[in-house]
């Protein structure tokens, strides 16, 4: 089986061509650089994003706090992901960098803080 | 009058790269104006991933990008920066008079630049018909009641136009809890990144209608619909295709435009269609001395090109200094 | 229970004039308007034109209360400080059998008492107006045709008339009427009593009139749809500049506005739905046809805002009469074009009709005529604002920056009665420029919400249903 997907990894956006075989990928023509058919393969067996949200804060200088994950999380998790982060309050200054939640849903992936805030 | 050496209009990662481009090639008197009480500009409400891979060969949010810039500007002494600072006047001079909260000032550059970005292009500037009611927002301003206030816009959603905060707009509105029920595209593919439909709109299985064009907005007090219909290669309706969608929010996201309104004031032709500086030579414009960089002085689709664009006009800057 | 002399239903300009002019008594009166803030009816659409009177039948009511609206205008607005510009108009001519139509038009203007009218040559026309088509052969010039806002007279007018003792009821639609010994007017859950009523509802007065029994006119909306250009067109123009009369209205117009922004329209459609304010793509076309006819520079691009109001109209004539049958009720009925201007007329008029039926009209020991004119940065020179900002720092933190609206005006329009955020833009012009709000929406909406104590999510845009926002993460 061929599918036809568009690499997200940088603005390009290269039109890729994916030969699969028992849900595995076997070749992958179209990306114009390495990363093109590393992104083919995850997205095909285990497709993963990176997931950018923001926290409430209390008494800071902004009432929203913008983060990530920081690394990219399973796409089907993303959700869930959100629940655990809408759950979250922070009412001390934080950099950009820190990490407000270790482990989360328990696969070892951090939520940090990409802005600073006081 | 006070004189300064350089004087930059805009805070945001176009003002930003040129302080420090300006700064590293020997320009040591600057003042960068920014009207906002922060530094970044759009970047801090972009807080999304897709920036940096240019030019730092790393994937950042908006905010994290910024932060590189401010922590840097902020390290230089030679560079000034007031906050909350709002440009009110330019001459052909360049003599500036700008507003902060419990004063006015007047400033006369000996060179300047403009790094004052863009806005969105309004549902006015496309002729939507209907009526006027609460729920028509700029995707722009529906990002930073999201992302900056907390607050959220409405719960379900069209998304006019397929440009990049639109189709970022998608996939923010899903995951916090709203329905977008559709993006409609005039044209007969997206005006934004590749990327950008699949990771906002095909992840989320959000319906993309490309050659569509809405009508008309319905609704007395609040958004309650819209009308919606094919379009021929002429752009043009086909008869017969018209369907509604109800929703409670409409986001428009047609294109942006550069801000050039301080330098029109100062006697500078913009070119009638795209609202930039007529000219010659990228960053330059028919006024030795003063230059416009980033998305004022043509909109990129990257952050990073704005920062590349803009370092190339603190160095004409400093050129122009030395002569 | 309080019972006034006076009630007034409608606050538009009719009735915020009406207001205003029988506050200089001694009487107790008060003012009802349904939506969240006065001038959001019928007034908030009006093109702010200060007709001179010159395309009135000359022995119509409205003919005669205009020329003299016209001439009472000036001293209101110098009176309340909302700025009045006396730009003149010029109705064009094209081709010689439309210049004959202008000398009956001045003829019967003439009967009227507009004074000064002049017919000018294409000579004169190239000179005074050169962006006016080089076909146009001749026009009707009227030196007496002004610009005012009309919704900042409103609110000045109310806010005067306030001063001087009304009391103002908003959000208090009137349900029903009972006709006693006094007036018993049923609204937002209150009941009113009152010794006289006058009914100036705009496009709802058929509807108030027919609840005391007085149903023998109809209120026809007759759609407008205007478009605003980019205030950079300023000058397109000097005079307000008028096509020869059509049937229905005055034509398709390219007016001044005081604030800047030169306005095209308005067209002119009987429709059925009195809250119908829709634009349409067909308006738009004609609008743009007909004002290149006049002013060929125009171009589409410049058009930053778009809107339709709805006229009031019962016959071809205002409808202001004390109703023999409904002892104490006045009908103030049908005030489309040139309402605005006639409004200061049509006060007096009903003041003459409230003595004449019996009330006791005593002039108050004080009355406070002036008012300190409101402060707006983008109509002052610089020199000023620095004065201000010195005097008060929010003057120098600008929230609006397409049209440069500071914080502390925006603070001061919430102190005169802002509610919502229309009512913000129309007394300051915050949103009201080319990025319709995209940048200061939130900002206006912290404002709102701290100074008048609302939660963010109930900050409207024009009152109950138009709330801005659906959620607050804050409130999860």
């Amino acid at each position: 089986m061929t599918k036809e997907l568009i690499c997200i990894e940088c603005p390009k956006g290269c039109a890729l061509s994916v030969d699969i075989e028992n849900c595995r990928v076997v070749k992958v023509s179209g990306s114009e650089c390495p990363k093109g058919e590393k992104y083919a393969v995850s997205e095909i067996e285990d497709p993963k994003r990176i997931l950018t949200s923001t926290v409430l804060t209390q008494g800071l200088s902004l009432k929203m706090l913008p983060v990530r994950t920081d690394r990219p999380i399973p796409k089907s998790r993303i959700f869930e992901a959100m629940n655990e982060i809408r759950k979250i309050k922070i009412n001390k200054a934080v950099n950009a960098g820190d990490i407000i939640l270790e482990n989360l849903l328990g696969i070892e992936i951090n939520l940090i803080v990409t802005r600073d805030v006081i | 009058m006070i004189e300064r050496d350089l004087v930059i209009v805009g805070g945001g990662p176009g003002g930003m790269a040129a302080a420090i481009s300006a700064y590293e090639n020997g320009i040591k008197d600057i003042l960068l104006l920014e009207r906002d009480q922060y530094l970044g500009g759009i970047l801090n409400q972009c807080i999304h991933t897709g920036f940096g891979l240019n030019y730092f060969k790393e994937v950042l949010t908006g905010p994290e990008y910024a932060d590189r810039f401010i922590k840097k500007v902020q390290g230089i002494p030679g560079i000034e920066i007031s906050l909350k600072s709002f440009v009110v006047h330019l001459t052909k001079d360049k003599v500036l008079t700008y507003l902060r909260p419990g004063m006015v000032k007047t400033v006369k550059a000996r060179c300047l630049i403009m790094a004052t970005g863009c806005r969105e292009k309004t549902r006015e500037m496309v002729h939507i018909a209907g009526t006027r009611p609460a729920g028509v927002f700029s995707a722009g301003l529906a990002q930073k009641l999201v992302n900056i206030e907390g607050l959220l816009p409405g719960k379900e959603v069209v998304i006019v136009g397929s440009g990049d905060i639109g189709l970022i707009m998608a996939r923010r509105f899903t995951l916090e809890g709203a329905k977008v029920k559709a993006v409609i595209e005039i044209q007969d593919k997206t005006r934004g990144l590749m990327r950008n439909v699949v990771q906002c709109v095909t992840d989320f299985d959000i319906p993309l209608y490309f050659k569509h064009k809405i009508l008309k907005i319905f609704g007395r007090d609040r958004v309650e619909g819209i009308s919606v219909a094919k379009v021929d290669d002429e752009m043009n309706k086909i008869q017969g295709t018209e369907f509604t969608i109800d929703c409670d929010t409409v986001l428009i996201s047609v294109g942006l435009i550069p801000e050039n309104e301080l330098i029109e004031m100062a006697g500078l032709e913009l070119d009638r269609k795209t609202n930039s500086p007529v000219s010659k030579e990228v960053n330059k414009t028919s006024m030795p001395g003063l230059f416009v960089c980033g998305n004022a002085f043509k909109v990129y689709d990257l952050a990073d090109s704005v920062s590349k664009d803009s370092e190339s006009a603190g160095r004409l800057a400093a050129e122009y200094l030395k002569h | 229970m309080r019972i006034y002399d006076v009630i007034i239903i409608g606050a538009g300009a009719v009735g915020a004039s009406i207001a205003r002019e029988l506050s200089r008594y001694k009487l107790d009166v008060a003012l009802l308007e349904k939506e969240t803030e006065v001038t959001f009816g019928v007034s908030k659409s009006n093109s702010g034109i200060i007709h001179p009177g010159t395309q009135n039948p000359s022995g119509s009511l409205k003919g005669r209360l205009c020329v003299q609206g016209n001439l009472l205008t000036r001293k209101i607005s110098r009176e309340l400080g909302v700025d009045f510009k006396e730009v003149g108009e010029l109705i064009a001519a094209f081709g010689e059998e439309e210049k004959t139509r202008l000398y009956e038009l001045k003829k019967e203007a003439e009967c009227l008492g507009v004074p000064r009218l002049e017919i000018v040559d294409s000579a004169w026309l190239r000179k005074n107006e050169p962006n006016l088509s080089k076909d146009v052969i001749a026009a009707l010039y009227a030196p007496t045709a002004g610009i005012i806002s009309p919704y900042r007279l409103v609110y000045d007018l109310t806010e005067n008339a306030i001063r001087n003792g009304v009391e103002l009821f908003t959000e208090t639609k009137v349900d029903n009427i009972a006709v006693k010994e006094y007036f018993e007017i049923s609204a937002r859950k209150a009941v009113f009593k009152s010794r006289f009523l006058i009914n100036s509802a705009g496009l709802f007065a058929d509807e108030i009139s027919k609840m005391v029994g007085v149903d023998d006119f109809k209120i026809t909306p007759r759609k407008g749809e205007e478009f605003l250009l980019d205030k950079k067109n300023e000058y397109l123009t000097s005079h307000l500049i008028f096509p020869l009369p059509a049937k229905t209205s005055k034509g398709i117009l390219v007016i001044k506005t005081s604030d800047g922004n030169p306005m095209i329209g308005p067209t002119a459609e009987d429709i059925s739905d009195k809250e119908d304010s829709s634009t349409t793509d067909r308006g738009f076309q004609e609008v743009l046809s007909q004002v290149k006819r006049l002013v060929p520079a125009i171009d589409e691009r410049d058009i930053i805002a778009y809107f339709a109001g709805l006229r009031p109209v019962s016959d071809n004539d205002f409808i202001i009469r004390y109703e023999d049958k409904v002892p104490g009720f006045i009908n103030v009925a049908g005030i489309q074009s040139p309402g605005l201007t006639a409004a200061p007329a049509i006060s007096l008029m009903v003041c003459d009709i409230l003595k004449k039926n019996g009330l006791s009209m005593k002039k108050k020991l004080i009355f406070h005529s002036h008012r300190k004119k409101t402060i707006h940065l983008f109509a002052i020179p610089l020199e000023k604002t620095k004065k201000l900002v010195k005097k008060d720092a929010g003057y120098g933190d600008i929230v609006c920056r397409c049209e440069m609206v500071s914080a502390k005006e925006i603070k001061d329009a919430i102190d005169r009665g802002a509610r919502t955020l229309d009512g913000i833009k129309f007394r300051t012009r915050a949103q009201a420029g080319k990025c319709h709000g995209s940048f200061c929406t939130t900002r206006l909406m912290k404002i709102l919400s701290e100074k008048i104590d609302v939660p963010l999510i109930e900050i409207t845009k024009r009152g109950k249903g138009s709330e801005i926002v659906k959620g607050d993460r804050r409130n999860d």
